[in-house]
């Protein structure tokens, strides 16, 4: 009990630090001192009391698209082990539903952008699901890579099996499957090379400019569905490249939590040191990352 | 009252109301009241159908009719079992449904064609009732022919449109050849069993020579009806040319009973060649992946939907191969995944496949076109369409909480489990190809529902469109009603399924309980709950906080451009053009650009785009434009004069009286 309601805490509160440590790294490199920690809190809770705009094209597929996609992702939040927990909700096959919760608030999050009409928001929307459906592959090979070897379809079995000794044991794999599901983490939440959050140009961006037209709580609710779902393939990606365990429940918190911090600031070099990629290249380093999951599966069959 | 408690007598008491259902149109001299006879007939032998549905699937047993006909191959007989049944509840609730949209699709007050419409869809309806039902090759084939032909008839409505002649014939070339490979099907099976009464499952042995033939045969013939690749490329002009309803029913039904053939060939056999799994595996794993990227480049609102059935029918073929695979490596839970994936989806696909056809109707019927860019901004003047249209979007990508999703977690529970127990597990690479589909899928269907129902107007006639009448949205109303139901308690599904899946894969006992402990069904309906309760609680919070705060409204942001118009937006050929080109290999649209000199284009250049068919245009009518190049030759002998036409007949009986001494 204790755990699950650490394991909600956690997801519910975390996420925009995350955003705040990215911001302050990216800062750090540029040579600024850069805005506080918990600078996207107050972003939330200001945005939580400004007014709204809405666009006289809109109908309310433009209201409900920010709803759906944040009902989405904290669903799935409650799927994924978090650190070497058990996730709150648990079942066989539950790995099926997790990727397609996305799919949902993908959707949304593009009808939502088609419905201002506007062509920088269409643009966006496209890009952002051509690129997807060129991940998604790759999530469920590195998933099924990883159920044959703990013969689970569970998330919470297969995302805690990874251990110091399977790493000794299928070092090759597990690091092929590691870049493969980072590329995956930095393409799905629109970080650089594949996407600048902070571009001040339309025509290059892709989530950002799908949320264009939004503003007050719709906008913070948008914001907050961001930052979870870095949290929630975030974890993903911990459980499988930080096999750790302490031997103690809140320990095993603790380094989750700390894990995820450095996950943080890790995209945020990885942000300060690389370029966007051009619009082309996204397709081929997406590709890429699919078929490096494809030989960590053929590794582990071997 | 003897012949409701008998579903066998209740299933031919409809089908024959429905092929006569159409007759009074024709010779009434009063159309309108004509239509509505038909259609509350309809509605009727649909209601009694799926009353004795009901029935069956509760455990009774359906009765063996015999008819004695003097034709000489053999009694008649009319059957039904568990597979039957499967099929029958997708086509009496889209029958049904698709019989009160008539009246106000197409009515008879406007349309002339409206009598011979009604007449077909009845006969349509009827003629697919008694393929499920015929258990002699022969009465299968004239069921078959039947229903071939009434499609036909019925997608020529509009025959003075030349696109829908041509649509049409390729339609009845195709469908033609299909028959002729059933033929050699059913002679072989005569030759084998020695009857053209249908074998009893598993009676026939596969490693007879005639066997493989037969299967090929029932790949061809069937496999072509139900638009598997390579054999789809009368699909998509068929299905667009037709009225509306009418390719609600061809998509919904009409398809299936091409899966429903092969499903039948092959369980007459006492085991499956190897071979045969994984053709079907591959065959549908390329419709899926091959028909979403056709339809992906569509700018034609009903093209896209039929490439789309493409696309759930190698879903469907997916699930199939897994299950037959299943069995050759004696994986019981590949068969039970692979046969509850399949069967699931044939519902499923027949539920949202029809709503969104339907759903299509509405707007051409408002718009007066079928060009997706010529739309937008429908939700506003369309809302309960733009409603229902959403669900079935939603539904036909296979995203939670809607039925879709339902059939293909089968699908990958099964594969992720070969994945996990299997030595060589190459039926787990169904799960990424999977996984590419359901993405594309989201690209078409956002595609399809951004362009057409949100934005603002593109064209005059988008912005004068008009929400259709109680009796088209009604029908529709039942069917999203049923997709999201059936998402809500996916349960529902698993119970309509679970008689036909243990009939095909031989399993006694609770199917249900035992399949519920490998596939999250149960847990799902939680899940999906509380995906809902938690969208709405958030609208909910959402819109007590909008109430206090300021709100006020303008255009569109568009960098502050002083005269934006809605041609600027962003249309559905541009929105799929980067996933066209990555797919560049299997869709290659025709494009034909101007060549730039100077900086801006010529007066008058134009830039086409134009969505191909690989195997129809690129390689089916070069072929058949040879052929009738050699048969121009042939012509010749053909010239209209009697005398020497009857000079033909004497040389030939001459040379046949010759030949036979």
């Amino acid at each position: 009990m204790t755990d699950i309601i650490i394991h909600c805490l956690i997801a519910l509160l975390l996420p925009p630090l995350l955003l705040g440590v990215i911001t302050k790294t990216k800062a750090a490199f540029a040579g600024r001192v850069g805005a506080p920690f918990f600078q996207p809190y107050y972003d939330l809770l200001k945005l939580m009391r400004k007014g709204s705009v809405f666009s006289t094209t809109t109908t309310w597929v433009f209201k409900a698209g920010p709803l759906v996609t944040l009902a989405a992702i904290l669903v799935a939040a409650l799927l994924v082990p978090l650190g070497r927990h058990h996730a709150p909700i648990s079942f066989q096959g539950d790995m099926v539903l997790f990727a397609y919760l996305f799919g949902l608030a993908r959707f949304f999050t593009a009808i939502a952008a088609l419905d201002t009409g506007s062509s920088f928001e269409g643009m966006g929307a496209a890009r952002e699901v051509t690129f997807s459906c060129l991940t998604e592959p790759t999530l469920f090979i590195a998933l099924i890579t990883l159920a044959r070897m703990s013969r689970s379809l569970q998330l919470s079995t297969l995302l805690t099996y990874p251990t110091p000794a399977i790493w000794l044991a299928a070092g090759a794999s597990m690091l092929l499957l590691v870049v493969a599901l980072f590329i995956v983490l930095l393409a799905e939440n629109c970080r650089i090379p594949f996407d600048d959050p902070t571009t001040h140009l339309e025509l290059t961006m892709i989530h950002e400019v799908m949320v264009l037209d939004h503003s007050g709580p719709a906008f913070g609710v948008i914001l907050y569905g961001a930052a979870l779902k870095l949290l929630v393939l975030g974890a993903i990606f911990i459980n499988i490249a930080l096999p750790v365990t302490t031997g103690n429940s809140y320990g095993d918190w603790l380094v989750f939590v700390v894990a995820m911090l450095v996950l943080s600031v890790l995209i945020g070099v990885v942000e300060s040191v690389m370029a966007r990629l051009r619009m082309v290249r996204i397709p081929q380093l997406l590709v890429g990352a699919t078929i490096l999951s494809a030989f960590a599966m053929l590794l582990v069959l071997r | 009252m003897a012949l409701v408690s008998e579903p066998m007598a209740c299933l031919l008491f409809a089908a024959v109301l429905l092929a006569l259902s159409g007759l009074p149109g024709l010779f009434l001299q009063r159309p309108v009241a004509a239509q509505w006879i038909a259609a509350l007939v309809a509605v009727f032998a649909s209601v009694l159908g799926a009353y004795a549905v009901i029935q069956l699937l509760g455990g009774t047993a359906g009765a063996v009719y015999q008819l004695d006909w003097p034709l000489p191959f053999g009694p008649a007989e009319f059957s039904v079992d568990h597979l039957s049944t499967l099929f029958l509840i997708p086509l009496f609730l889209v029958t049904g449904c698709v019989a009160i949209y008539s009246l106000s699709y197409w009515p008879a007050k406007e349309k002339n064609t409206a009598a011979k419409l009604t007449f077909f869809v009845g006969l349509f309806a009827a003629a697919m009732v008694v393929v499920l039902l015929a258990r002699n090759g022969v009465l299968f084939l004239m069921a078959w022919e039947v229903m071939a032909v009434s499609a036909y008839f019925l997608l020529t409505t509009e025959q003075q449109d030349a696109q829908v002649q041509r649509s049409g014939t390729v339609y009845l070339v195709a469908t033609h050849t299909g028959t002729m490979a059933l033929f050699v099907l059913f002679s072989l099976l005569r030759s084998t069993s020695g009857s053209f009464l249908f074998p009893l499952p598993h009676a026939l042995s596969a490693a007879f020579p005639a066997a493989t033939i037969m299967m090929v045969a029932a790949l061809i013939g069937f496999g072509g009806k139900a638009g598997l690749m390579p054999l789809h490329f009368w699909l998509p002009g068929a299905h667009a040319n037709a009225p509306s309803h009418v390719s609600a029913m061809m998509s919904g039904l009409m398809l299936k009973m091409g899966v429903y053939g092969i499903l039948r060939t092959i369980s007459f056999f006492t085991e499956i060649p190897v071979w045969l799994g994984w053709l079907l595996l591959v065959l549908g794993a390329w419709s899926a992946v091959n028909g979403i990227a056709l339809a992906a480049s569509q700018r034609d609102l009903k093209r896209l939907l039929a490439c789309s059935s493409i696309e759930n029918i190698g879903i469907i073929f997916i699930g199939i191969g897994l299950a037959l695979v299943g069995m050759q490596t004696a994986s019981p839970i590949l068969v039970t995944c692979g046969l509850f994936g399949a069967f699931i989806h044939i519902i499923n696909h027949g539920l949202f496949k029809s709503l969104l056809f339907l759903g299509s109707g509405v707007l051409i019927h408002g718009t007066g076109s079928r060009e997706i860019d010529r739309m937008g901004g429908l939700a506003k003047r369309m809302p309960a369409t733009s409603l229902f249209f959403l669900i079935g979007s939603l539904a036909i990508c296979g995203l939670p909480p809607l039925n879709g999703f339902v059939g293909e977690l089968f699908l990958y529970v099964g594969a992720i489990n070969d994945g996990i127990h299997a030595p060589l597990p190459l039926a787990a690479l169904v799960a990424p190809v999977l996984a590419l589909v359901g993405g594309l899928a989201v690209i078409t269907f956002v595609k399809l529902y951004g362009i057409v129902f949100l934005g603002s107007p593109r064209t005059a006639d988008a912005a004068h469109s008009h929400e259709a009448g109680g009796l088209m949205i009604g029908p529709m109303l039942v069917l999203a009603a049923g997709c999201l139901a059936t998402g809500m308690a996916p349960l529902l599904l698993v119970k309509l399924a679970a008689p036909a899946v243990s009939w095909y894969a031989g399993i006694e006992g609770d199917l249900v309980s035992r399949t519920g402990q490998q596939v999250p069904f149960m847990p799902l309906t939680v899940m999906n709950s509380l995906l809902v309760v938690l969208a709405l609680a958030l609208a909910a919070g959402y819109l007590l906080r909008l109430s206090k705060l300021p709100r006020s409204t303008g255009p569109t942001w568009g960098c502050a451009y002083l005269a934006p118009t809605p041609r600027m937006q962003y249309t559905g050929s541009s929105f799929s053009e980067m996933v066209v080109n990555l797919f560049g290999a299997l869709v290659a649209p025709l494009r034909r650009r101007p060549s730039l000199a100077t900086f801006f284009p010529a007066v008058g250049t134009t830039f086409c785009y134009a969505a191909t068919e690989l195997v129809l245009d690129r390689v089916l009518t070069p072929i058949f434009s040879w052929i009738g190049l050699g048969f121009s030759y042939i012509r010749r002998l053909q010239h209209g004069q009697l005398h020497i036409y009857v000079l033909y007949i004497f040389a030939t009986l001459f040379v046949l009286m010759i030949w036979a001494h």
